[in-house]
Parts: structure tokens; sequence; C-alpha cells
């Protein structure tokens, strides 16, 4: 009876965890879809599903009309150059935060947190000004620092909450044996923390990837990444949603197909030290 | 060692030699839309006359080059060397000197042939501040099937009463045709694009010449008293989130008997490819009341220099090119007459084979019959059709947008959305100087 009422149980979890996996894979899977019809296919009323000509004349026609690989490279480059930046800095500030703890860290830890809570539009021009005269609009390593800046604190947050797992004892019987804070930081604390800091790296690569307020204001042509490709393609007077989508599909792709192979590290990494 | 040296030496000259013959590389912004798409494709041409010069596109969403641009000419960032912009911020930004003059064209580019109506939006003091690429007005498009059925012929020049009595012949919601489809999604270039021009033959304004707002006036609230009533009856369901795109779609797709809007729509809705009732669209003019002005509006896309841009000669041979009646012809030659660039010159509306394209006429026609400096019946002290040529309109009209739409949603009534509209403009006018 009690293994009826469990298999019943898993099943409607299953389900629901199904049905609401579907749900929120939902748009992207409507987005590939509308990629493979005609321009008259993508606004069918009642919408077709399947039952359409397939067609890869969108991806064509992007392909003839768009750099692809420069806007694809410029994404690589700006969300991994800020990433490592990111760690860089990041990884020395939460083991200090995590191991010597201050009496005001808890107060910085919020104060960086609450940097998150100021909307972006609020800083552009003075962020625009700074750009003009350093001359940094445009360009990747401009990019590189003004995402860096912004999800510093989270790459901050999360390294401290993997840290804090960390006994400190370990460190301190590296210590004893001789260790220089270089080699504890490197050779003992990075080690242990692999899971978190993949999951950490994963994350703010996704979130630089996705990115499109300054990645939009900050380039023009040269430095602009796969949000502007995709932005190129949005018309408020003519209907191109199957080359919209087209264009969105071959940006959202390779973070897709990064996400899928490394679905397991990056649910380890953010469930760790979740459950004690 | 001394040979390889020597080598080294002569490469170094010679790249040095290349990197100066190298082009000089101009930034374009523009708009995704089907003419600038085009042009695009057709860039050899402007190679082969210019070989030193290369163009480097930035094509973004209208809303966001809007904002992109504006803030970079306004810092003078120097990101873009060639912007796409619209007649709203030509005359602006022209007083405010953020343009550069394009008076000095050559007499080969002929800028009297330019649309007068078009040519004086883009004027200030004199000086020619941007180059019109396209010009668009708006027009009616109506399904010729549904108003034979309906017994009814549509006149080249209809009323608003003849439109709300083809609307509601044409209405069958039970096989999803609505009669009308017209913009509700809140903007100032989206619902209040229409609404404006609607109120302009109403004999509406949206300020007296002394700058107080006039929602409080019997004019307005006919105009919008008449459109929710044409939406609501006849229209077709959700329409507060309808604008271009979305009624485009429904007209294609045969759900509306009639549509307002630009006439650029018109290519798209006699394309058969994309069209289900490609052979069967009707256009005529912008409905009135009897009261001089039509409804309809006008827009056009213009390429402008800006102030801060170091190559000012390489970007105005890219315009005098791109806006060009050679340009005309290289379109018609490669795509047909049917695609080439409306509504800008008149040597395009004389040309015989154009005149052959089923909606060339009632184009030109449209654009002829706005005029930016008269728009509506009393005197007002701004330009522009559906919009009102200052900075500020961008964020009054959008909000008072957004009480229109919130009407036509039943959110509020008509009287609540006009008190509302006159209250929150009288509001930005005064902070803005306007009124005291």
């Amino acid at each position: 009876m009690a293994r009826s009422v469990s298999t019943r149980r898993k099943l409607i979890t299953t389900v629901f965890a199904w049905a609401i996996g579907i749900a929120i894979f939902f748009p992207i899977l409507w987005t590939i879809l509308t990629s493979f019809k005609t321009e008259a296919a993508a606004i069918a009323d009642p919408p077709v599903w399947f039952n359409f000509d397939w067609t890869v004349e969108n991806y064509a026609t992007v392909q003839e009309r768009s750099n692809y690989f420069r806007h694809f490279m410029n994404s690589v480059i700006i969300s991994g150059g800020s990433t490592l930046l990111g760690l860089i800095i990041a990884v020395p500030a939460a083991w200090s935060m995590a191991f010597v703890p201050a009496k005001r860290t808890k107060d910085v830890l919020m104060w960086m947190l609450s940097t998150k809570m100021l909307p972006p539009v609020g800083v552009l021009v003075p962020i625009y000004l700074l750009f003009r005269d350093l001359g940094l609009l445009d360009t990747r390593i401009g990019l590189v620092i003004v995402l860096t800046l912004i999800n510093l604190p989270i790459i901050v947050w999360m390294l401290y909450t993997y840290f804090k797992e960390i006994p400190g004892e370990i460190l301190e019987a590296a210590r004893m044996d001789g260790a220089s804070l270089r080699s504890e930081i490197i050779h003992v604390l990075t080690p242990m923390a692999i899971p978190g800091m993949a999951s950490t790296v994963l994350l703010n690569i996704i979130l630089a990837w996705n990115e499109a307020f300054w990645t939009l204001n900050l380039t023009a042509a040269k430095a602009a990444p796969l949000t502007a490709f995709i932005a190129s393609y949005s018309s408020p007077e003519g209907l191109f949603y199957a080359k919209l989508s087209a264009a969105s599909t071959m940006a959202i792709a390779p973070i897709l197909i990064m996400g899928w192979f490394s679905q397991k590290q990056l649910v380890r990494g953010l469930t760790f030290g979740a459950v004690k | 060692m001394n040979t390889t040296f020597r080598a080294l030496m002569g490469a170094c000259a010679l790249a040095a030699l290349a990197t100066g013959a190298t082009s000089e590389i101009i930034t374009v912004a523009t708009v995704n839309n089907g003419d600038m798409i085009r042009m695009q494709g057709l860039m050899d041409d402007f190679y082969a006359k210019h070989p030193d010069i290369e163009v480097e596109w930035v094509t973004l969403e209208e809303n966001v080059l809007r904002q992109r641009v504006t803030q970079d000419v306004a810092t003078k960032g120097g990101q873009f060397d060639v912007m796409t912009i619209g007649t709203y911020e030509v005359p602006i930004w022209g007083e405010r000197g953020w343009l550069v003059s394009l008076n000095d064209l050559p007499e080969s580019y002929d800028v009297d042939d330019l649309l007068p109506a078009i040519r004086d939006g883009l004027t200030v003091d004199d000086e020619l501040y941007a180059a019109p690429f396209y010009g668009e007005s708006s027009m009616v498009m109506y399904r010729t099937d549904l108003m034979e059925k309906a017994g009814l012929e549509m006149p080249d020049a209809p009323t608003w009463a003849f439109i709300k009595e083809a609307a509601a012949a044409m209405t069958d919601k039970d096989n999803e045709v609505y009669g009308i489809c017209l913009r509700g999604k809140a903007g100032w270039g989206e619902n209040m694009a229409f609404l404006s021009a609607m109120a302009n033959s109403y004999g509406a304004r949206w300020f007296d010449m002394d700058w107080q707002p006039q929602f409080n006036t019997e004019a307005w609230a006919n105009t919008l008293n008449d459109y929710l009533e044409l939406m609501n009856n006849y229209g077709p369901p959700g329409a507060s989130g309808n604008g271009f795109n979305e009624n485009l779609a429904l007209f294609q797709t045969g759900k509306c008997g009639m549509w307002i809007d630009a006439t650029v729509a018109a290519s798209f809705v006699t394309n058969p490819n994309d069209s289900q009732v490609a052979d069967s669209v009707g256009f005529a003019q912008a409905p009135d009341n009897g009261l001089g002005p039509r409804g309809n509006w006008l827009w056009a896309w213009n390429l402008g220099i800006p102030a801060g841009t170091q190559k000012v000669d390489a970007a105005k041979a890219f315009v005098e090119w791109a806006t060009s009646k050679d340009y005309t012809a290289l379109v018609a030659s490669k795509e047909g007459w049917a695609n080439v660039p409306p509504g800008t010159r008149q040597s395009l509306y004389e040309n015989p084979e154009y005149q052959a394209v089923p909606f060339a006429k009632m184009t030109l026609e449209s654009i002829l019959s706005a005029d930016p400096k008269h728009p509506t019946v009393d005197e007002v002290p701004y330009v522009g059709v559906q919009f009102v040529a200052i900075p500020e309109f961008q964020g009054i009209g959008t909000a008072v947008g957004q009480q229109f739409s919130a009407a036509l949603a039943g959110q509020m009534s008509a009287e609540q959305a006009l008190d509302n509209a006159q209250k929150l403009t009288e509001r930005e006018m005064m902070k803005a100087g306007y009124i005291k």
C-alpha cells in the first residue's frame, strides 16, 4: 500500500516536473520551430506546429546578411574575459571574507549586493561619458570591464558561500606546513572549491552572454556581441519573425549546448552546501 | 642577416603604404526594415563609385536605435557617421546644431526634386539637415471582395461616417472577420500616431497657441469616442496590444476588412508570398470629417550626419548616393519598381513605370495632403502632423497613449482617459516651462 502511494507520488512529481520543464523550455522550442518556417507560416493563425514546409532559408539569409562569427567571437571574448577578470578579483576577496572576517564583513557583502539594486539606466549617461573620454566605446575591453563590475557582487557572494563550507582547519594545516598565502589559495582552497567555482563560472558566463542593456548601449559595429546581432533582426514595421527566430536560435545555441553538457556541474555547484 | 633585415624593412614600408591607402570606414546606424536591408544588398554599386569608402552597418530595432543615436549625438560620442533618423528628430536636432547641414550637396543631387512636404519637415532656417530615404503617410487599405459583398463602394477619399458604415457591414465575428483594425498599443509612435492624425481631421489639436493642452475639448472627446466605438464594435479582440505588425498579420491572414496605417504596408499586403489576400486589396485616402485635414500622418526615415563625426565628406558621399535618383533607378533595375523606396522624390511619381504600381498614386496623394506646418483646423504653435516636434513629446505622447490604450482595454472611460491626459500633459508642460 505504502509502495503504491510512493509510486503515485513519484509519478505526480515527475509529471509536475516535466510540465514545469516544458513550460520553461516552450518559448525556446517555439523560437527554434519558427526559425524553420516561412514568414507566412510564422504568422499563421491557428499556429502550425510541425506540419509546415521546413526550410533553412532563414538561416541562409541571416548568414548572408550578418557577420555571425564576429558577433559570436565578441560574445565569447566578452563573457569569457569578464568571468576571468571577475574570478581574479573575487577569489581573494571571498577568501578574506570567509576565513578572515572583519567586524563589518557582513555589511560589506550586503553593500556589494545592494549595487545590483540600482537600475542600470540610472548610470548610463555617466558611464557613456566616461567611456567616450577614455576611448572605450565600442571596444571589447570596455565591455569586459563593465560586465565584470556588474557581475562581481554575484561572484563574490557565490564564492563566499562555497568557501564558508570548507573547514578552516584544512587551510590552517597547510599554513603550518609552510604554505604561503598564494599556495594556500591556489593549491589548497581552489581544488576543494572546484564544484562551486565551476558553477560560478558557468553562471557568470551565462549572465554575461545574455546581458543586453550594456552591450547594446556601449557598442556599435566592432565590439557588438550576439545580443546586438539579435536586436538587428527586430522590426516594428514588417513581419520578419522567422528570420528573427533564426538569429535568436543561432545566438542562444552555443550557450544552450554549453549548459546542456555542464548541467551536472551546474546543479552540483548550485546545491553545494544546501543540504547539511 | 643584412638581407633579412632589408626584406623586413621593405615589408614594413609596404605595410605602412598599404595602411595609408586603406579605405575610410564610416559607420551607419539604421533600422531593420525592408528598404534599409535592400540597400545593404546593393552596396556594390556604392563601392564601385567610392572605392575609398567602406561602410559598416549597425542595424537596430527602431526604439533602441532612437535611444542609441540620441545618446550619441547629444554627447558627441562619435560612434556613428551617418544616422537613420525620423522626421520628429531632424528639426529638434538641427536647431541645436547636432547635425551637419546638407545645403552643399551637388546640383546633380537635385534637391528641388524632393517632395515639398517631406523637405519642409527636414529644413530648419533654410538649412537641410537630413536627406529623406523613404517617406510615408497613412491610408485606408481594404478588402475589395468584402466591400463588394457588403454592397458598398469605397470612395477615393472616404469620410469617417462611411468608414463606420463599412466597418459595420464587413464585420463577421463568427468567421473572425473584423470590420476595422487600428493601432491600440500605447506609444507616441504607436496608437498616438494614429489618434493624433485622426484628431486633426476632427478639428482637435494637442496645444493651443499658448501651449495649453487641449484634451478637455469637444473635438478630442469626439475623436476618442468614435475611435473606441469603432474598435469595440468592429475591431479584433485584444486590440489594445496591437501595433503595426500585429495588424499586418491580421490583415494578411484575412481577418481585417479595413486597416488604416502606414502607406509602406501596401507593398506587404499585396505581396502574394506573404499575404493571403494579396489579390483583393484596395486603397483609399485616410478619412476626413469635412473640416479640411484628413486623418493621415506624414513620416520619413532620413539619413543625417551627426556634428561629432570626423568623416563628413565620406558620410556625405554615402547620404548623397543612398537618397539619389540613381539609387532609385538601381533598385528598380534589380528588384522592380514596387520595391523602390517611396515618398521622397517628385520625379519618381512622374515616372510612367512607377505610376503602374497599384499603390503609387494613393501614396503620393496621401503624402501631399499632409501639412506638418498646418496639421489641423486651428492654428498651432508646433510642427508635426502626428507628433509635436518638441523634445518633451516622446514622454508626453507615450503617457497619453497609455491612457487611451487603457480606455480601449476597458480599464477606464473615455472621459477619464481624456481627463488624465489633460492633467499629465499640463503637468509636464508646466515642468518644461511652456506654461505657468
